[in-house]
């Protein structure tokens, strides 16, 4: 079994509004996984009902091979996008409140606390209310009840929000060292830029259904459209330019004669290069010979207009 | 792993930890003392203002009548005319002048006279005149029929005819209402605690949504463990409050039976409670040997039943309320989003007290009384007080006993069932104030 979680045809409705239609998934194990999706897509009822907050009209959902069911919550750990703490409770005492409602015992709970509160580096936060920290540092608490009780499965809900640039790496990197303890971990977000550093696989959810899931990198390949970022380095670039232009389809051409650099995009009809590298190479000095891949937000931005203009 | 137990756990060590529920704690019972400690004294200073009135009398009657007492003076006023009288009436700042006209006949006299005064008479004062008025007619009306005044005095003999169940057993005048009293108070404190906890209920809700923890805890934990949880935790630390009021209160009598040299004993011993209450020997009182009975009486009532029922009716009828209450606070964003929804509460709430109030002293076991007992949103509190008149023969037919409670188990079954579905959804909403029909539509989600 090497998916950790699977929906199967999930439906959600809220009287008239479709929330998911028939959305199914496979997140495989120790990947991370992009839950992406324009705002409402229907990213969050998903995720609440794997985290069964809220439950399905149609459809099911497997965990780790198993129909989901009341204990696996003891096994997902929730960071959700709408967070918070008990304003007027002490820190260390509302950890662990959380920590026993996830099932573990209090000594457990207390030694676990300790390794974080020491590896965050806010140790002596224990005994502040909440209502004493900044946002930050409240987002900080909340990321360590997530992961405490050691889940096979993680969902985080735009996890960065609410972080300054430093805090945000911090977290970047115990995500990262999650995934390679093992851990599964779901990321929904709208921002591209974490996801291309972070995202294994992703999905794509618009307007209540999924338009697009797979490997990024396969993705990346499928999206691919055969565009090479080239620069060259010769006497005469315009009349190559020229030359080149009537073949091909070259776009964002810019050529500096005093520096002898030509830079432009060329669209070719195959991903076949080779041919139009041995070309080049006789005419000029080749500087930079690049596939330009598209970045996830383009294919974010591609996907979801393409869906948008077949309506 | 059971999680209901953490949950109340924390709900009340959050609730008794509160600094205004200390505060409110330890403060209330002064408070309370320190209020009927000011009543009696502002009545006893209200009493306390002697009035004076000038009094012109032209006629031949009433001389001798108007003698000054303690609350009331009279300056009798001779051989000047009306306005004089007003005038200086006015000028040495009395509270009113009482003319009596000249006439043979006794009833002109009184017909024709008149109390002047410079703002409306105080009806205290008026009755006082009147009464003497009336007196010297009535002793008038004796002479003319030539009845004695000692004769008329056994005619005036007050007659209440002495009442008893079939089995025998003497039911004293008045205990009814007295029982009624005793049951009321008991429901009255039920609706205070549904009242003053259901809200902290509801406010606990909003402040888990605009603290946006909800989402944590619900992924840990089901709505309906979490919305039961803090139900449970929040009445329990209720309870504690009670107690505590309760035990503060027992102690401060001690220290005020201590302080007035009172021996508690002596109430047991049925001594004359006029004067260990420091009560006006004279003023008209049933006869101490009357108020031991009363006692005895009140000291007869079910006791064991009447609170095992207490807490049957408390529990069932606050979870039914504090599940609404719950709900409402899920539904809103603000606590100034919830007047709308809070008042249908308390209605049926009010109309039980007062029902009870108006129905049930005077007749316990009336249609009215007997529906609103039945009825699950009142039955808490009318029931109990038709209970001091025991269950069974004389009193509340077990049939209807059993009905309330079935009722009330089945109403609470399906109010919380509506109201944990209300919960689940409005937790997770935001930014929305709700109708009605939109609440509606949520329980069909």
């Amino acid at each position: 079994m090497n998916n950790i979680l699977v929906t199967n045809k999930v439906t959600k409705q809220f009287g008239q509004h479709t929330a998911l239609n028939k959305v199914s998934l496979e997140i495989p194990k120790n990947c991370i996984y992009g839950l992406l999706g324009p705002n409402g897509a229907g990213k969050t009822t998903l995720i609440r009902i794997i985290n069964q907050i809220t439950y399905p009209d149609s459809g099911e959902v497997f965990f780790d091979g198993e129909l989901l069911k009341p204990h696996h919550i003891s096994m997902i750990g929730y960071l959700p996008e709408e967070r918070g703490l008990y304003k007027s409770m002490k820190v260390g005492e509302q950890a662990l409140y959380l920590a026993q409602l996830k099932g573990l015992s209090k000594s457990e709970a207390k030694a676990r606390l300790k390794y974080w509160f020491d590896r965050l580096d806010i140790g002596d936060w224990w005994n502040k209310k909440v209502q004493e920290l900044s946002k930050g540092m409240a987002q900080k608490i909340q990321f360590i009840v997530t992961v405490l009780h050691e889940p096979k499965l993680l969902i985080f809900d735009e996890p960065f929000s609410g972080f300054d640039p430093i805090n945000a790496n911090l977290i970047k990197d115990e995500i990262l060292e999650l995934k390679n303890q093992g851990a599964s971990i779901i990321f929904s977000t709208h921002r591209m830029e974490s996801v291309e550093e972070l995202c294994d696989h992703i999905a794509l959810i618009h307007q209540s259904e999924k338009i697009l899931d797979g490997k990024l990198s396969d993705i990346k390949k499928a999206y691919k459209n055969n565009i090479f970022q080239v620069g060259l380095e010769l006497d005469n670039g315009a009349s190559l330019l020229q030359e080149l232009e009537a073949k091909f389809q070259i776009s964002e051409a810019v050529n500096v004669s005093e520096e002898k650099q030509l830079n432009f995009k060329i669209q070719l009809p195959t991903n076949n290069s080779s041919e139009l590298l041995a070309y080049l190479s006789g005419k000029a000095n080749i500087s930079q010979f690049t596939e330009k891949v598209p970045s996830a937000n383009e294919i974010f931005i591609r996907t979801v207009q393409d869906k948008d203009a077949h309506e | 792993m059971n999680k209901l137990p953490l949950i109340i756990k924390r709900e009340y060590l959050a609730k008794v930890r509160n600094k205004s529920f200390v505060i409110m704690t330890f403060l209330s019972p002064i408070l309370m003392v320190g209020m009927v400690v000011l009543i009696a004294y502002l009545t006893k200073l209200n009493d306390n203002e002697k009035r004076v009135i000038s009094v012109l009398n032209e006629s031949d009657y009433f001389s001798t009548d108007f003698v000054s007492t303690e609350s009331t003076g009279y300056i009798h006023f001779r051989d000047i005319n009306l306005k004089a009288a007003k005038d200086s009436t006015d000028a040495l700042g009395l509270y009113g002048l009482l003319y009596i006209p000249h006439d043979s006949d006794l009833e002109k006299v009184a017909n024709e006279s008149y109390f002047y005064s410079k703002e409306a008479a105080s009806t205290h004062v008026l009755s006082g005149l009147e009464e003497i008025f009336q007196d010297r007619l009535h002793q008038r009306k004796l002479q003319i029929l030539e009845v004695s005044t000692k004769d008329y005095a056994e005619l005036g003999d007050k007659f209440e005819i002495n009442t008893s169940t079939f089995e025998g057993d003497q039911n004293l005048k008045g205990i009814n209402e007295l029982k009624a009293a005793i049951g009321g108070a008991f429901g009255y404190l039920i609706m205070m605690f549904i009242i003053i906890y259901g809200g902290f209920v509801m406010r606990s809700v909003i402040e888990e949504k605009t603290s946006r923890i909800i989402e944590v805890i619900i992924s840990s934990v089901k709505p309906f463990q979490l919305m039961l949880g803090k139900i449970i935790g929040t009445s329990l630390a209720g309870i504690t409050q009670f107690a505590i009021w309760i035990i503060s209160a027992g102690l401060l009598l001690l220290v005020a039976f201590a302080i007035f040299g009172i021996d508690p004993d002596m109430l047991n011993q049925g001594a004359d409670i006029r004067d260990v209450m420091g009560v006006d020997v004279s003023s008209p009182m049933p006869l101490p040997s009357q108020f031991m009975e009363y006692f005895q009486e009140i000291y007869k009532l079910p006791w064991l039943m009447l609170i095992i029922f207490f807490f049957i009716y408390f529990i069932l009828g606050y979870l039914i309320y504090s599940s609404i209450y719950a709900a409402i606070g899920a539904a809103v964003d603000n606590e100034t989003d919830t007047q709308q929804f809070i008042f249908p509460i308390i209605l049926p709430l009010m109309l039980a007290i007062y029902v009870g109030f108006f129905s049930v002293f005077s007749n316990p076991h009336g249609p009215i009384a007997v529906g609103f007992s039945l009825f699950p949103l009142t039955s808490p509190i009318v029931m109990l007080m038709r209970l001091p008149n025991g269950i069974g023969d004389g009193g509340v037919p077990i049939w209807q006993v059993v009905t309330s409670i079935a009722l009330l188990i089945v109403t609470f079954i399906g109010i919380v069932w509506l109201a944990a579905k209300i919960y689940r959804i409005g937790i997770l909403m935001y930014g929305k104030k709700p109708s009605y029909k939109e609440l509606f539509k949520w329980l069909r989600y």
